[in-house]
Formats: C-alpha cells, structure tokens, sequence
C-alpha cells in the first residue's frame, strides 16, 4: 500500500569510500568485527571461520574479494552475515550504516566499465540524490567457482 | 476440517503400521499357525484403514479394506497362509507403502491398484471355496477316528509334537479316572494337571481343560502329554493324587494326523495349553509381537538440532563464567557455577541421549530385501538379525542405510551360492546372513557375515593387478587382509557379469567412502569356500567426538583421538632423512613425519627447537607422524561442519567451539596419510 513502485529494501555499506547495497532479504545480520580463526588452503580473501553464537561461519574480505586495497580492520569494520540458500557467509565491510528503499526504476544496468570490479558480481546502479548505490549480486560475489579454481590451481 | 495438520502424523503413524505388518507377515511366513500375529497384522491393517478414510485416501482405505478381508478369513482359518499368498499379500503392502510415500511427497496417494485388489478377491474367494471343501472332508475323518480320544490335531499342535519328538521327548495320552466317590473333581483335576506340569507339557485334553474346570465330564478324562520321564513313573506320580482310581499311560503317535486342517480352533478352550510352548517360539524369534505402548511424543529432528546448539552455547557461556568465577574470590558464585556446570553436564547427556535412535530402524527394510532379492536371485538364504535395538546418533543412522544395502546385497549376490552349489559342497542348502550390530567402547560396531563362498584371493590379485590398482612387487607383498580389503579399493569390481543386484558398476569403494566420511572404518575377513564378514565401525554420535586438543602458535586444533596411536616427544637429531623426506624411527618401524606448522603456512622462524612434539596417527596400516607445536590436553568436543561455503578444506573436517568461545579446526589425520 505504501510502496506504490516495488521497493527493493538494501542494506548500504561502504567498501574504499563507495556504497553498495545488498537486499534486506539475503542478509541474517550484522556484526561487529570478532576473532577470526584462519582455516589453512583456502584463498586469501577467506579469512576464517567465526564463531557466530554458536554456528561456525566462514568470512571473506570483501575488499579482498574485489581486490580491492586492503586496509585494517576498525571499530567500523562489520561483519555482514548473509543467507543464500542454505549457505552462510559473513563478508568483512568498512561499515555498513544505513538501510534505504531503491525505487525499482532508479536501477540502472551496470555500466560497462566501473572501477576495477568484474561486472558479473554487479546487479546495477542505483542513483539516489547525489548518492551512488552499486547493488550486488550476491550470489556471484559468494560463487564457489572462485574457491574451487583455487583450489585446483593450489591442489 | 483443515487436515494439514494431521497429515505429518497421519504419515508417520502409517508408515508405522506399514512397517509392523511387513514385520509381522515375515515371521507368520515362518509360522503360518501363529494367530497372534495374524491378529497384530489385522488390528495395524484396521487402524491404517480407519486413519486413511478418515483423512480422505479412499484408496489407501480400499486397498487396506481388502488386505483386512483376507486377513479376516485368515484368522478364522478359512484361508491357508502359503507362500503364493504372501506374496500377493505383501505387494499389496508394498502398493500401500507406495501410496503412503506419494502422500508424503505431497501427492495425492492414489495408486492403480485393480490388479493386486483382484488378486486380495481371488485369495480371498477361490481359496476359501476349496478350504470349505476340504473342511468337510475333514470333519468326515474325524467322524471315521474314533481310535483317538483327541479327535483332529491343529496344525500348531502337530508341529509342536513334530518338534518334541525332535527333541527326545515322549509323547503320551494318559487315561485318567477319577474314583467315584470323588467329590471336588476339579480340584482334583488341576493337582494331576500340576503334577503333569512339573515333569512335561500338556498339549491337549479331552474333555476340554474347560469342561474339564466346570466338572463337566464323568470320571475319565485323556490327556495327550509330551514329557522325558519313563510312562511307569508318570502313572506312579498321578496316582499319589488323591481319590484317582486308575491311570493308563501308552505312548501317542501322530500317524493318521496327515492331513493338516485345521480344527476350527476354540481359542479358549486350548489357550492355555498354547501360551507355554509358545511363549518359547517367542523368545526364539525374539519378535517384537506384542509391543508395548511407550510413553512417547513425536518431536521433530530439526527441534533437537535447535536445542543442540542452544545447548552448545549455553555450554560456551558456562565456560566463560567458569572462568570468571575463577578469577574471582566470590565463594558464592563459585558455588553456584559449579553447580551450573553439574547440571548441564548432565543435560549435555540427556539431549544426546535424545538424538539415539534404534538401528532397527535401518534393519527393518532388509527382511523384504532380502526375501525379495533371494527369490530373483533363486537362492535361500536366511536373514539373522541381532542387536537391531543398538542405539547409534540418527546423523550416523540416516547415512548408514545405503551402505548396509549395498553390503547385503553383495553378499546375496556375490557370496552365497545357488542351493544346487550349496549341495555340492556339502552345505546345508540354505544360507546364513547374519546382520548383527552391537556397542563397544565409543563405538557401534555393524557386521554382516555370511557362509558363502567367501572371496577369492587369487581372483582377486589378479583382478587388481589387471586394474592397476596394485603392482606386481606389491602383490607380492600383500598380507592376506589386504588381498581381501582389496575388493574395497576404487575400480574393483570382481562381478564377471554385471547383475541387476549388485555391480551396477560402482563398487564396494563407494561403502568404503561413505563410511569413512562417518568417522567410522571397514574392515573384511574371509576364509574361502566359508563365508565372510564385513565389519563396520562407527563412532557413536557424530555430533561429539573425543580429540586431542593441540597448539600452533596461536591456534588450537584438534585431532579425534579415534586415529590418533600415541604422542611423542623426538630429538631433533633422532629425525633422519629419507628420500628428502624427515623420518622418525618409532618402534623399530619408518614412519614419515608431517610438519603441518609448513603445511598450514604458519611463518616458522623460531628453528630453534630441539625437541619436536608429535603425533603418531594411522590410517589403516600407515602410520604417519604430525609435527606440532604443543599439546594441550584431551576433550570432548561437539563436530561442526564449516558450512557449505567452504567444502573440500584440505586437511580440515570441521571445526569446534571451545569453552572459550574460541573456534579450533578439527584436522582430518587421514588425509596427511598418502
């Protein structure tokens, strides 16, 4: 009733001063930065493993992932815990602040070229004001393709 | 109504009486005069009906409406149980079990059932027609003997003689009169009854044990007995019972009793002289007859996963405030921790307890598996099952079904022979498949054994050596458990042609895989021409496991003790090298050791160290050393994966929480083992 245009809800996080935005509907929760346990052979971009009360959930560095310049890990830095399927992940973001409706008609598709990021993991763009919004397909970003060539690759 | 919610119940309620009438029409093949289960059979069907009408299924219902027919004319012995009919019988079962499965898949659980509903009419007419023909035959014999004062044998009563003269027993019929001034002839009656009782068995009497209660006879009455005592000293006991006049004890013998019908059996009347020698069948069979009711409810897995890691994090926190109350000098709340830490102890137990399931559960599919399969197969084997109540972690139960199958089958298939071979070679013309699972330490242990033909060692060699699983040097090598064990290697298989039953192209490795992938380990004996067995270790719960907690710099790891032989502390300068590889020299055997500090790229600039911290593991009868940095100590730890997201971690199985809260890999020893 309210949402005369369909809305997608996304949660905003900044990733080396630009935003991106993920749908509400893929994300468990946020967290703050804890101890990561490293698990040995897996790409670098994995960190580890987290104990997320009680369930033990991988983290990949998102900057990492997108190679991106890595930078330390601050009282910003958060841990977006995301749900596809039955996998979880949690991916490491500068900060993740803000929770916003994108009006369906402001995505644009991506552009050809955007920064250094492959455009597979990019759903779109989405201009807000004067605010930039690059949305995610979440599932490319957390493709097991990547890991699996790593593997071949190290193996 | 809405029916959803009953539908989950609905399912598992008949599924369960599928199960049992399955069970129970096994066993009524191997006694075809037990009423008892005939009726248990009759009362599941019953209540299936009632439950299938009631949410709808007309046909589950029809089907189940005819099932019940021929089980109604069974019981009032108007059908005679054979095989043929059991057959029919049973794939009506199956229709059932087919109909229950597509309602549970969310179908509507109709099902063609014309064919099976006519062959339940046919069985349930045509054989009635003829066994009322020969009912009154047989009621012209009985009127022809008048020799025995028993008139008509039934069957269970015949075959229970059968057996007792197999036993060395004698068979009797006692004529007993009562003087005639005896005044309390029943009281009389029951003390020759007890005294009978102490040294045999009474099968039968005439009049009845009834009429016999309710003074309902002159003063004669016959018993027919089976008992080891000589006939003189049978007569000398009746007759120190008081106020008999005259015994007469001769020898009985089941001649004219060939023709088997059955009298219509007046349950009361031989009740009592049935349950004894019943109630032995009973426990020779072990069936689960007469179940009866737990005080149980229904709760789903995914509830108790829930509760499982609710647990764990309680278990987490508890940790923390052990650690607080430690540090701190609060008498009181160090007491009362502790006592935290008591009673979670014992609800850690009680939830895993919660998790234990029957390996009946699995079992329970083979009787028909394997019934079915020896009739294709055309050969006789009987199934043996013991310790089906063994409890396992329904995690292990759910992934053990597969494998079991597929090692029955190939025991079926490849082991036992055909009854003409069987001859030949001197074997009783039926095989032995034992199915047996039983507890042992931290494991279960699940071990299928049969008396076949066993496995051929030098069919074998040579089939791994035209493989290239194996080379010649070392089939040279081989010790004889190796040569068996070889059946269980990948790209094995020794079916010269490939059946429907087994050898459908993958092999025995698969069953290796699985369940090693559970924790657990396959081991193989055969002696040839004897038979073999398959023995399968599994760890009792997969969710915890005992493992040696262990340090690399900052890191904890685990390592289950279950591969682990013992620890150890080496001399840098006792390390030798061989083939450019580090060696260690224990217990006068070459083992290779694993510095997994290197192999889990951990920066090693501190070479300093004179001494090395290691740990022997093995893998079948490899053994390999892991180089670590410090042991910490032995614990219990609850096995969780690393999520789906990271599958295939080289080396690692899962992870675990500690006490801390802190997350320690579990490393998988197997796979440092080449």
């Amino acid at each position: 009733m309210g949402n005369e245009n369909q809305d997608v809800k996304v949660i905003v996080f900044q990733l080396n001063n630009e935003e991106y935005g993920i749908p509400v509907e893929f994300i468990g929760s946020i967290e703050r930065m804890e101890q990561v346990t490293r698990v040995p052979g897996t790409p670098d971009f994995v960190k580890g493993v987290i104990n997320l009360r009680g369930i033990i959930t991988p983290i990949i560095d998102l900057r990492e992932r997108f190679d991106l310049d890595k930078s330390e890990y601050n009282d910003q830095t958060r841990i977006i815990v995301t749900h596809i399927e039955d996998m979880t992940v949690g991916m490491v973001v500068d900060s993740a602040n803000d929770v916003i409706d994108i009006p369906v008609d402001a995505i644009e598709p991506p552009p050809e070229v955007i920064g250094s990021i492959h455009v597979d993991y990019i759903r779109g763009v989405a201009k807000l004001d004067k605010r930039l919004l690059i949305l995610l397909h979440i599932d490319k970003v957390l493709s097991k393709d990547e890991l699996t060539e790593i593997e071949k690759v190290e193996g | 109504m809405d029916m959803n919610q009953y539908l989950e119940v609905f399912i598992d309620e008949s599924k369960e009486h599928i199960q049992n009438i399955n069970d129970q029409l096994l066993l009524l093949e191997k006694d075809p005069n037990n009423l008892d289960l005939v009726n248990e059979i009759f009362r599941s069907a019953h209540t299936l009906k009632g439950m299938a009408a009631t949410m709808g299924y007309e046909d589950l219902a029809d089907l189940t409406h005819k099932l019940e027919n021929v089980l109604d004319k069974v019981r009032n012995n108007e059908i005679i149980i054979d095989s043929n009919m059991l057959d029919v019988v049973l794939e009506a079962v199956e229709g059932l079990e087919e109909m229950t499965l597509s309602i549970a898949e969310g179908g509507d659980g109709k099902k063609d059932v014309q064919a099976i509903v006519s062959e339940l009419k046919r069985i349930e007419a045509g054989e009635s027609l003829e066994s009322d023909s020969s009912l009154s035959t047989s009621n012209q014999v009985q009127e022809n003997k008048t020799g025995s004062p028993f008139g008509e044998l039934n069957e269970f009563e015949i075959t229970v003689l059968q057996e007792s003269v197999e036993q060395d027993f004698f068979q009797y019929q006692i004529h007993v009169s009562l003087r005639k001034d005896c005044l309390l002839k029943a009281a009389r009656v029951y003390m020759v009854f007890e005294v009978l009782e102490q040294i045999g068995e009474v099968m039968k009497s005439n009049p009845s044990v009834e009429d016999l209660e309710s003074e309902n006879f002159d003063f004669d009455f016959y018993v027919l007995f089976v008992s080891k005592e000589e006939a003189t000293s049978i007569e000398k006991r009746i007759l120190k019972v008081s106020e008999v006049e005259a015994v007469h004890v001769e020898s009985y013998t089941l001649s004219e009793n060939k023709n088997q019908k059955q009298e219509k059996p007046n349950n009361m009347v031989n009740s009592e002289q049935k349950d004894q020698p019943q109630s032995k069948a009973q426990t020779d069979q072990s069936q689960p007859g007469n179940q009866a009711v737990n005080k149980t409810i229904r709760v789903n897995i995914d509830r108790l996963d829930d509760l499982m890691n609710l647990f764990e994090e309680l278990v987490i926190d508890k940790g923390r405030l052990e650690q607080i109350s430690y540090e701190s000098d609060h008498a009181e709340l160090k007491e009362t921790v502790e006592r935290m830490s008591r009673v979670s102890g014992d609800l850690q137990n009680i939830i895993l307890n919660m998790r234990m399931v029957s390996i009946a559960q699995v079992f329970n599919r083979f009787p028909r598996m394997v019934r079915k399969l020896t009739r294709d197969l055309g050969k006789k084997v009987d199934l043996v099952i013991e310790g089906a109540e063994t409890e396992l972690d329904r995690t292990v139960i759910d992934e053990i079904g597969d494998p079991l199958v597929h090692l029955i089958r190939n025991a079926l298939d490849h082991g036992i022979e055909t009854p003409e071979e069987r001859m030949e070679q001197g074997k009783p013309e039926t095989g032995t498949l034992l199915l047996k699972a039983y507890h042992s330490g931290n494991h279960v242990f699940v071990e299928i054994e049969d008396d076949g033909k066993g496995i051929q060692k030098q069919k074998v060699l040579k089939k791994a050596l035209s493989n290239g699983i194996i080379t010649n040097e070392q089939a040279e090598n081989l010790e004889e458990h190796q040569i068996n064990e070889l059946i269980l290697a990948s790209g094995f298989s020794t079916a010269e042609q490939i059946s429907d039953i087994s050898g459908r192209g993958v092999g025995l490795d698969v069953v290796k895989n699985k369940i090693e992938s559970l924790g657990g380990n396959i081991t193989v004996g055969s002696t040839e021409g004897k038979g073999s067995l398959f023995s399968i270790q599994l760890p009792l719960t997969l969710s915890i496991i005992s493992a040696l907690l262990i340090k690399i710099q900052e890191d904890t790891f685990a390592i289950p003790l279950s591969s682990i032989i013992e620890t150890a502390i080496v001399k840098k300068e006792d390390v030798l090298r061989a083939h450019n590889k580090e060696v260690i020299d224990f217990r006068g055997k070459v083992v290779p050791l694993v510095d997994i500090r290197r192999l889990f790229e951990y920066s090693l600039d501190e070479q300093d160290d004179e001494l090395y911290s290691v740990i022997i593991v093995r893998k079948g009868n490899k053994l390999s050393g892991i180089i670590v940095d410090s042991f910490i100590g032995q614990q219990e730890i609850v096995l969780k994966s690393l999520g789906k997201y990271l599958t295939n971690v080289f080396a690692i199985s899962g992870a675990s929480i500690l006490g801390n809260g802190e997350v320690a890999l579990i490393i998988d020893s197997n796979a440092l083992i080449k």
